[in-house]
């Protein structure tokens, strides 16, 4: 077993040098995926504890929730169309679909400012019970992500500017954002579901 | 030894814009469906919980392939090993917690 992982690490070393990186960030992508899904643990024990505050179905509104995931899966799809361009080496046109994809991750998050500044001005913030201190934590961490995601887009965007060519380092960094930019829809995808649509049941 | 053939054929792991549009269209599908159930009220509460779990359960397969690229080829064996030390982990944690908080609410009656 040894053997085998050291013949093909140095194998892979020899013909791409961008495996470890990526394979790296990898690593770091399924160790978040264990804080949402701790996450998700703790909301799935306290959904029904109310402690007679409003419930998610009293709350939740499902045309934000629609626009919300709308803009998220968009943005999944024109950051995919910025990769193939990276791939085809043309930085002009990877610039734009990466802006393409901030603007559509601003306007998630944006809503989702919106959403929490609404239930909080109506008494339903984090304070109020379980369930709400649960539904805080979670759909907050993930946009606290997405966030992040929007400030390293800009950081690529800004990089770019200074470049005449895509080299592999570029290339890498790209690969690890569209990573991470995919997986964020992902948790999305867990975050609709099961917070959301469940609770309108 | 399919290290070879992998190398050869490593630039396909990116995908391309018929894979993104194809993944594209079965996560609106699917995300739509979800909406739908939800809103049609046609289903009984169990029936349509179960529903949206398929549907969730389908569209994260779906960005797996279609968006993260991830595949059984040799050079993806050790992204595909965490993914399933992670999985299965957060698969103990989560039915684990389940049942000890449930069954801590029931002997506690504080439902």
């Amino acid at each position: 077993m040894a053997h085998d992982t050291t013949l093909s690490d140095a194998h892979a070393e020899h013909e791409h040098h961008e495996l470890p990186t990526v394979f790296g960030f990898w690593v770091y992508l399924m160790t978040d995926c264990i804080i949402f899904g701790s996450l998700f643990a703790v909301f799935a024990v306290l959904r029904n504890q109310f402690a007679g505050g409003p419930t998610g179905k009293e709350l939740f509104e499902i045309s934000g929730l629609a626009l919300e995931t709308a803009l998220l899966l968009i943005s999944s799809i024109t950051y995919g169309f910025g990769m193939i361009a990276a791939h085809k080496g043309q930085i002009k046109s990877v610039q734009m679909w990466l802006a393409v994809t901030f603007l559509l991750g601003l306007g998630f998050v944006f809503l989702e400012l919106r959403e929490f500044a609404h239930m909080i001005a109506d008494g339903a913030g984090p304070d109020r019970s379980a369930f709400l201190s649960a539904f805080f934590t979670l759909v907050s961490t993930h946009g606290l992500h997405v966030s992040c995601g929007l400030v390293w887009l800009v950081v690529m965007i800004v990089q770019l500017s200074g470049v005449s060519a895509i080299n592999e380092r570029m290339m890498n960094k790209l690969t690890m954002l569209s990573l991470f930019w995919h997986f964020l829809d992902i948790v999305w995808i867990c975050v609709f579901t099961y917070v959301y649509l469940a609770s309108m049941i | 030894m399919s290290n070879d053939h992998s190398a050869a054929h490593g630039g396909s792991s990116h995908g391309n814009a018929t894979s993104y549009i194809i993944g594209f269209v079965l996560a609106v599908i699917l995300t739509a469906a979800a909406f739908m159930v939800v809103m049609g009220h046609s289903l009984s509460p169990s029936a349509t919980l179960m529903a949206i779990t398929v549907l969730a359960a389908i569209q994260v397969v779906v960005h797996l392939i279609f968006f993260l690229h991830m595949s059984t080829t040799a050079e993806q064996a050790w992204n595909n090993k965490v993914f399933l030390f992670t999985l299965g982990f957060v698969a103990i944690f989560f039915v684990g917690t389940m049942f000890i908080m449930d069954n801590t609410a029931a002997h506690m009656m504080s439902r």
